[in-house]
């Protein structure tokens, strides 16, 4: 294998935001450690990587993916959802278990492991079932889907609905310290609504969800969470009530942590307009004061990561009236341009960005991946942050095609991606 | 978004247009209801154009308007009524409209259960579009014939007070008729209870929202009521029929607190002893029959509208 080194980078460690030019070193497909620009020790043999003043960063992990396969293979498959993830820089992703069967056998959480090492380009870390079949009823086998390597439980796109229930699942939780992943949505409040209640979708007459069913829900769990000691995290959060109620949390104490997607912190719910069904998403896009209060729960720390929220659909899942539409877009590959918007209006710092789609994920999920530290696997992101770029819709790797960001100019562009210190995107990638 | 909803010469909505667009709709239709009258109406202003009439949702009333404005104006009127079975499958849309740019259609009225859908098919036909009522969204060719019909009765639309009762959350006839009287300058007032009138209906245009019959109805010009679904019921948006009958149906004592000789209309089919009392369905005051009659002269009026702009670009 041969060794790397990458010159001339602004090289970003998200770990103690180290942010400056730098030389990175990859031995035998391992981390060796960075240095001073034109620092002296060029390992004999090893490849010479002119980064020509671009960020490396450590490859990105995205915490909530749903890959399509098994079950949904015309969506998309774990090898077309692998191409999508490295060219945004993705070469961890945690997948969700409601696929076809849910992922609530060990052996299920074994094989999507084993399915993603095959692929040679990203890491899958697998969420288990919280329950069985992903049905809300019976609790899944907890202990055992970890054993497997599960990461943390959830139901995915689904809410435990009966609140003993939950406790329950919460308890058992606390019991083997895994972490709850919820869809923090009150599943009968949201039955049946395709927008965000409001102006815009009873000018469209669309059936609709009240922003308080996202709140209602996260009031709820957080008391359960309080209750049984449970480490409890919320994915994919898009209301400001919602995100106070955690921010409240967190201050008190309790293990509650969440996520956002960058819909929420980027569109608002006028991009359903004219029955755009490509940004049907769920939960919806919200109104702009909610997508205000996302950014500035980014800004003061309260949300914990930024997951893409993939979710593949094919053409004809879409291309139906709004209200029988599929609700998802895809997220891999613009995750990193729509989250440098962050940085470009001030939000955050370009450290702190990277973190909160690398290292910080990554340790939530008890994974060692994201960090630039020494020994660790060579998975890199390089990217230059001022290349403009347009979002096309059909002309996006992977298969689904489905993204809400279409037609959207974005500035910053991956340039390549390592695995294990193999390049697998861009340039001479394989 | 108006300039969008009548792109290529379709008529999806009266959202955004404004009094100079209406008012060509209106005074067309006010014609052809003067000639329709007389039986001397040109049978050949569609002659050689083919409308096809697709319904997914069952309406003998509106499908049967429709039909009878496009035979009085000479065109070959086909009806397709889709099983309501295979409109979840989603295909069967796009493929309809395949099937229809075979056939060279000239003008599509379409009614469908989901908003948007008339929007959605508007996309990959040749033909022009009518929206014949789209789930919850609109209904323009309804709140047009209701125009007309006040019209023909106060002479004028601005300045009347206009009191929609019932069922409005769930009303694409309510949602059209709002767009249509603002923009022409009546003064809308929507009437029932927080479940059929949700707070965000005021954010529609200026509105105002009463949920009692007596300061709803007070010296109105205009009481509109809708039809209430059965299925409110089982949803638990009103407890039972004769609860809502009893504090937000349209009786001749609520009806005396409207201005003396107010119109009452009513979209239909009616619900009698529901959300209107027969007594007042059947009085002086009550317009209902002929809102059906200036339904086919408004349809009439907006097949061949489409029909010239079409022809013109």
């Amino acid at each position: 294998m041969t060794d790397l080194v990458f010159e001339n980078v602004r090289l970003i460690d998200p770990v103690d935001g180290h942010d400056a030019p730098s030389r990175l070193l990859v031995r035998e497909g391992r981390l060796a450690g960075r240095d001073k620009p034109g620092a002296e020790g060029m390992p004999e043999g090893a490849q010479r990587i002119d980064g020509k003043g671009a960020v490396l960063c450590p490859g990105l992990v995205d915490m909530r993916v749903a890959i399509g396969e098994p079950g949904f293979e015309y969506r998309e498959t774990i090898a077309s959802c692998a191409r999508a993830a490295v060219s945004g820089g993705v070469t961890t992703l945690a997948a969700l278990p409601n696929s076809k069967p849910a992922i609530d056998e060990p052996a299920l959480v074994r094989l999507l492991r084993g399915r993603g090492e095959e692929t040679g380009l990203v890491s899958i870390l697998p969420y288990g079932a919280l329950t069985k079949g992903c049905k809300g009823e019976e609790m899944a086998e907890l202990g055992m889907l970890r054993e497997a390597g599960a990461v943390a439980f959830t139901d995915g796109i689904h809410a435990i609905a009966d609140t003993k229930r939950m406790r329950l699942l919460l308890a058992y939780a606390r019991g083997i310290d895994a972490l709850v992943v919820q869809h923090p949505e009150d599943p009968s409040l949201a039955k049946g609504g395709a927008a965000t209640a409001g102006a815009l979708a009873t000018r469209m007459g669309l059936p609709q969800i009240p922003a308080a069913a996202e709140a209602i829900l996260i009031a709820r769990d957080i008391r359960l969470a309080e209750m049984t000691g449970a480490r409890l995290h919320f994915g994919h959060v898009s209301t400001g009530e919602g995100l106070a109620l955690i921010r409240q949390a967190k201050a008190r104490g309790l293990a509650i942590t969440c996520d956002t997607a960058p819909p929420y912190f980027a569109l608002n719910e006028e991009a359903i307009g004219e029955f755009r069904t490509y940004a049907k998403l769920s939960p919806p896009l919200r109104a702009e004061k909610d997508r205000l209060a996302v950014c500035a729960a980014l800004a003061d720390g309260t949300i914990d990561a930024i997951a893409s929220d993939h979710a593949p659909w094919d053409a004809d899942d879409k291309r139906l009236p709004f209200a029988q539409a599929s609700a998802g877009g895809t997220g891999l590959t613009t995750l990193l341009g729509v989250g440098l918007s962050l940085v470009q209006d001030g939000v955050l710092p370009l450290a702190r960005l990277i973190a909160l789609m690398s290292c910080d994920p990554a340790r939530l999920l008890g994974s060692e991946a994201g960090t630039l530290n020494e020994g660790a696997s060579a998975d890199l992101c390089l990217f230059d942050p001022d290349i403009d770029w347009v979002v096309e819709a059909g002309e996006q790797p992977g298969r689904a095609q489905n993204t809400p960001f279409d037609g959207r100019r974005l500035k910053g562009r991956v340039l390549g991606t390592w695995k294990n210190g193999q390049r697998v995107f861009g340039g001479e990638a394989a | 978004m108006a300039e969008t909803l009548t792109r290529r010469h379709h008529l999806l909505g009266l959202e955004g247009m404004s009094t100079e667009e209406i008012t060509p709709y209106l005074d067309l239709a006010a014609n052809y209801a003067l000639l329709s009258r007389s039986r001397t109406a040109p049978r050949d202003a569609l002659r050689g154009r083919t409308v096809i009439n697709m319904f997914f949702e069952d309406s003998t009333r509106t499908r049967t308007s429709f039909e009878l404005a496009g035979k009085r104006l000479g065109a070959d009127v086909i009806n397709m009524t889709v099983a309501t079975s295979s409109v979840n499958k989603g295909e069967t849309l796009l493929d309809t409209a395949a099937t229809l740019n075979a056939m060279r259609c000239d003008l599509l009225v379409v009614r469908h259960a989901a908003s948007g859908a008339p929007a959605l098919l508007a996309q990959k036909v040749e033909a022009s579009v009518v929206n014949a009522g789209d789930g919850m969204h609109e209904h323009p060719t309804q709140a047009l014939l209701d125009a007309l019909t006040i019209k023909r009765h106060l002479g004028t639309l601005n300045g009347l007070t206009v009191a929609i009762c019932g069922d409005v959350g769930h009303s694409r006839v309510a949602r059209s008729n709002i767009h249509l009287l603002t923009a022409m300058g009546s003064k809308v007032r929507l009437v029932g209870p927080p479940t059929l009138v949700p707070a965000a209906m005021a954010s529609l245009g200026s509105v105002s929202i009463h949920h009692d019959m007596e300061s709803g109805l007070r010296d109105a010009d205009v009481v509109m009521t809708l039809r209430l679904q059965r299925e409110r019921m089982g949803a638990g948006l009103v407890p039972s029929a004769r609860e809502f009958f009893r504090f937000y149906g349209v009786d001749s004592r609520r009806l005396a607190l409207a201005k003396p000789g107010a119109l009452v209309m009513h979209p239909g089919p009616m619900n009698r002893g529901v959300e209107i009392a027969s007594d007042v369905a059947d009085s002086a005051q009550s317009v209902i029959q002929e809102q059906v009659e200036m339904g086919v002269a408004v349809r009439m009026a907006v097949l061949d509208r489409l029909s010239r702009m079409r022809t013109a670009s």
